[in-house]
């Protein structure tokens, strides 16, 4: 059921004419891809998925559409040009993937990996098996990927941040210092002005 | 259906449970309420005045900013849990490794602080 929804929202996504709707079924597609993630056993990729994809990755996807400020109309004058060139690329990939599945090989080792390294669920649980091995085993990857999220960090910043003229800022070290001496105190008394 | 999956039946139930109550909210009001669509009624109401642009207006670069660093901090923390729970079983080494991985991302957090890019001007 989950795989039958999961497809029926991907077609949705590229088919829908709305933008937004489309990133709408993507985050349903999400939801199924983390029931399947689940029924096999896969809790804590489930779970991430859901807080990660769901929570996150689906926000920023709606926002850059909203940046976007896509009008179908538009879209659709432009769709002949660019056909051919789609069309070319999606070929090109769709030649990959027959070529891919037409020489579709494990690695010898691959069954002793499966075998060896997840412990039965009555053992451990999901997140334990994968902390033992995310820390340890595949600590390069680990790190790898701490770099590139400081690069996407980096990168998005030095793309996105620009700063405004005119702005006025609170400095808040300017106003613990005041003294009373820059400040003058009235005691204004009842029924008169200053 | 193995033990562990049977954990997981609240989380059904409930599902079940929100979607009939959206089902019987949204079935209600179109059984009850009476149906009759006309132009003006299904056009955008803005406090009596014809609206003034597009739905669709662009929005500031500066949410994707907001978004995308909530995205790269989400992700620290989700591989922060599987470190807590294994922490005893995995050694100084894999303390270390995460030590690295935090101090590798605490250089982008002290950069993104100082370019000022958690402010909202």
């Amino acid at each position: 059921m989950f795989a039958a929804v999961l497809v029926a929202s991907g077609v949705m996504v590229i088919s829908s004419r709305n933008p937004v709707h489309s990133v709408l079924f993507l985050i349903l597609a999400f939801f199924n891809a983390a029931g399947l993630f689940l029924l096999l056993g896969a809790e804590f990729l489930a779970m991430s998925l859901v807080i990660v994809y769901v929570g996150a990755v689906a926000v920023l996807f709606l926002f850059v559409v909203m940046m976007l400020d896509i009008n179908t109309a538009e879209l659709k004058d432009g769709i002949l040009q660019y056909l051919p060139t789609g069309a070319v690329i999606g070929i090109l990939l769709l030649v990959e993937l027959v070529a891919l599945f037409g020489s579709w090989g494990f690695a010898p080792d691959v069954e002793a990996i499966i075998q060896s390294q997840t412990p039965p669920i009555a053992q451990a649980t999901n997140t334990e098996a994968l902390g033992m091995l995310i820390y340890t085993k595949y600590v390069f990857l680990f790190q790898a990927s701490g770099l590139i999220l400081l690069v996407a960090m980096v990168g998005s910043i030095l793309l996105t941040l620009r700063r405004r003229e005119g702005v006025r800022h609170q400095k808040i070290a300017d106003q613990v210092a005041r003294t009373t001496e820059t400040v003058k105190l009235h005691k204004v008394q009842t029924g008169r002005g200053i | 259906m193995e033990p562990w999956q049977l954990e997981y039946a609240p989380i059904l139930i409930f599902f079940a449970i929100a979607g009939g109550v959206a089902v019987a909210a949204l079935g209600a009001s179109w059984l009850a309420g009476r149906q009759k669509p006309d132009s003006e009624k299904g056009a955008p109401y803005e406090c009596g005045f014809d609206p003034f642009g597009d739905t669709r207006s662009k929005f500031d670069v500066r949410f994707y900013l907001v978004s995308i660093l909530f995205i790269i901090f989400d992700l620290e923390v989700a591989f922060l849990f599987p470190w807590a729970v294994t922490l005893g079983k995995i050694g100084l080494f894999g303390f270390w490794s995460m030590i690295v991985f935090l101090a590798v991302l605490t250089v982008g957090f002290i950069y993104e602080w100082r370019k000022g890019a958690l402010e909202w001007e």
